[in-house]
């Protein structure tokens, strides 16, 4: 298999919000999710958001994929402003997006096909992919019949055959066990580590935060904004049990969570359920580390 | 062979035969409750009834019901006859001409009703504001609007089905999340492509479903109306459909047959919706790996 021929090269994007702000609701009643905002997701780099549930980072999201626009500021894509949803520009959602009607490989295949890119090459690639992802037994199933942590990988490969300047990912592996969870960490990690594309992973996860990024930007309540940068500077490539004996990953981890930690405290002042579980599991956190 | 063996074994089909026999069985001794109880035995209970008001010779009793080995005996009878299975024929050819009708134009009509604010914003008032009419009040208007009562009768069984159809279709259509949408914009899609891959298939259960609904719709409004209009025709013959044949087996005093019709609906709705599932599954391979 002409592996090689068929894999288009990888152009990584840069993303930069700046002064962005987004607030939803009827005048008098508006309510700002996210102030001010101002970061980039730099090029060819793993860029984590790591930040409390509820603290607007799914609004963020889709201000970058385009299916919104903000109140106020621009956000660019290689400086050019971003009108709306494009595939240079790829989100894996939550739950699965997976058309449940397609089987996997016409999901594979959405993208070119919607294009009227179907040409050889492009079905090379997907063969690729599908490989690549390890679902080749289940070229003919529909997302119904795959586990969790299949639906994940088809949907990477559904996202990668349109060779996307930047991927955003919104919590994937959120609702996998914890034992697929810590394979697709791995196995996102090694993906990521091959092609060099720039992603941008959001998550409420410090492990999973610290095991991915390059950079960790660690995010207020809402209204959003950044609280810190973190450089995750740990050797790659990275295996899980090199990480729970790391010095360095271990003092990453500590910072963001101590800076969480602050957000969490102030807005469970004012009362917040979502703060009460992330002190609570904050508290569980630091007895362990 | 192995499947009617697991049939044979299967407690769950036993049961189920054994209802149905226990329930023939009631209903035979039931009916002839005359030949084998005194009819001294009901006196006090008449009496009873009577203080409360009923009429002592005019009582529920399913002594009046035929027996299921006269209704039996009714229906090998008419097997043989032209009429009955005219009735058959006229009865399907109205469902199947109004559900098809029903099909060809709800799903359409509701699937516009979903993608289109302007189509939604003039349709669907007057949509609202027609669908509580139950079709069967529809008759007279459309008996007086109808060239042929033959047309009459299948523009109110597509009346049926028709509100259904597209309310399903609207829901379904409306129901389907918006990351499909998403996704398929960010990979691409034109307006028409997210409609062909993403809205239509997206929709294809909840058409499945609305049309197994108004399948069952159908079945009742054709029914009522060869009764209303096709009996009121008074010309044997022309009205015909199982309708008819139950309202002319009324008038003609022959209650067995009455029986041989209602059953005959049961099995023609029946023969319809699992035609349709059949078609549904058909159609939406992937609900059933759900």
């Amino acid at each position: 298999m002409s592996e090689t021929s068929a894999r288009p090269t990888v152009v990584p994007g840069e993303i930069t919000l700046n002064g962005v702000s987004k607030s939803y609701g009827a005048i008098g009643f508006r309510k700002e999710v996210v102030r001010d905002c101002s970061f980039t997701i730099e090029r060819a780099k793993l860029t984590v958001m790591v930040g409390p549930s509820g603290c607007g980072k799914s609004t963020l999201i889709r201000l970058l994929a385009g299916f919104e626009q903000p109140s106020a500021g621009t956000v660019t894509l290689d400086g050019a402003p971003i009108n709306g949803p494009d595939r240079d520009r790829l989100v894996l959602f939550q739950e699965t997006a997976l058309f449940p009607w397609m089987t996997t490989w016409n999901n594979i295949l959405y993208g070119p096909r919607a294009r009227g890119e179907l040409s050889s090459e492009a079905l090379e690639f997907a063969e690729f992919l599908l490989a690549k992802v390890g679902l080749q037994d289940f070229r003919d199933k529909y997302p119904g019949q795959l586990s969790g942590g299949m639906q994940r990988r088809a949907e990477l490969a559904r996202a990668m055959i349109n060779n996307p300047k930047v991927m955003i990912l919104d919590e994937p592996f959120r609702g996998l066990d914890a034992m697929t969870k810590e394979l697709m960490w791995e196995y996102y990690s090694r993906l990521y580590e091959e092609n060099r594309r720039t992603n941008f992973f959001v998550t409420t996860d410090i492990d999973e935060a610290v095991f991915l990024a390059d950079r960790m930007l660690v995010m207020s309540n809402i209204p959003t904004q950044v609280r810190a940068v973190i450089d995750v500077d740990l050797p790659r490539p990275r295996r899980l049990s090199d990480l729970v004996e790391s010095d360095r990953a271990n003092d990453i981890k500590k910072q963001a969570l101590s800076i969480l930690h602050a957000e969490a405290m102030r807005s469970f002042s004012r009362g917040s359920k979502a703060a009460a579980d992330f002190v609570d599991a904050y508290l569980k956190r630091a007895s362990r580390a | 062979m192995s499947g009617i063996g697991k049939l044979l074994s299967n407690r769950a089909f036993w049961r189920g035969v054994g209802s149905i026999v226990i329930f023939l069985v009631l209903w035979e001794l039931g009916s002839r409750s005359k030949q084998w109880m005194a009819p001294e035995f009901f006196a006090p209970f008449k009496d009873l009834l009577g203080t409360m008001g009923f009429k002592k010779d005019y009582l529920p009793w399913i002594g009046a019901v035929p027996p299921p080995s006269g209704v039996l005996k009714s229906w090998v009878a008419v097997l043989g006859q032209q009429g009955y299975w005219q009735s058959w024929y006229m009865s399907f050819f109205r469902v199947m001409g109004g559900f098809i009708a029903a099909m060809l134009i709800g799903i359409p009509f509701g699937l516009a009703l979903a993608v289109n604010r302007v189509a939604h914003g003039v349709g669907f008032p007057v949509f609202e504001v027609l669908r509580p009419i139950p079709p069967l009040a529809w008759v007279p208007a459309s008996i007086i609007f109808w060239p042929t009562q033959e047309s009459a009768i299948i523009f109110i069984t597509f009346l049926g089905a028709f509100y259904t159809i597209v309310i399903n279709v609207l829901g379904g259509a409306r129901s389907i999340d918006v990351r499909y949408f998403q996704a398929a914009q960010s990979m691409g899609s034109s307006r028409w492509d997210i409609f062909r891959r993403v809205v239509l298939p997206g929709t294809l259960p909840s058409i499945v479903v609305g049309s197994a609904v108004g399948m069952g719709i159908t079945w009742e409004v054709v029914v009522a109306a060869e009764m209303i209009s096709g009996g009121g025709s008074q010309q044997a013959g022309t009205g015909g459909g199982l309708g008819f044949f139950i309202w002319n087996s009324y008038v003609g005093g022959s209650y067995e047959q009455i029986v041989v019709g209602m059953i005959s609906i049961g099995i023609a709705g029946f023969v319809s919706s699992e035609l349709l599932r059949w078609g549904g599954r058909f159609v939406t391979p992937w609900m059933k790996v759900r």
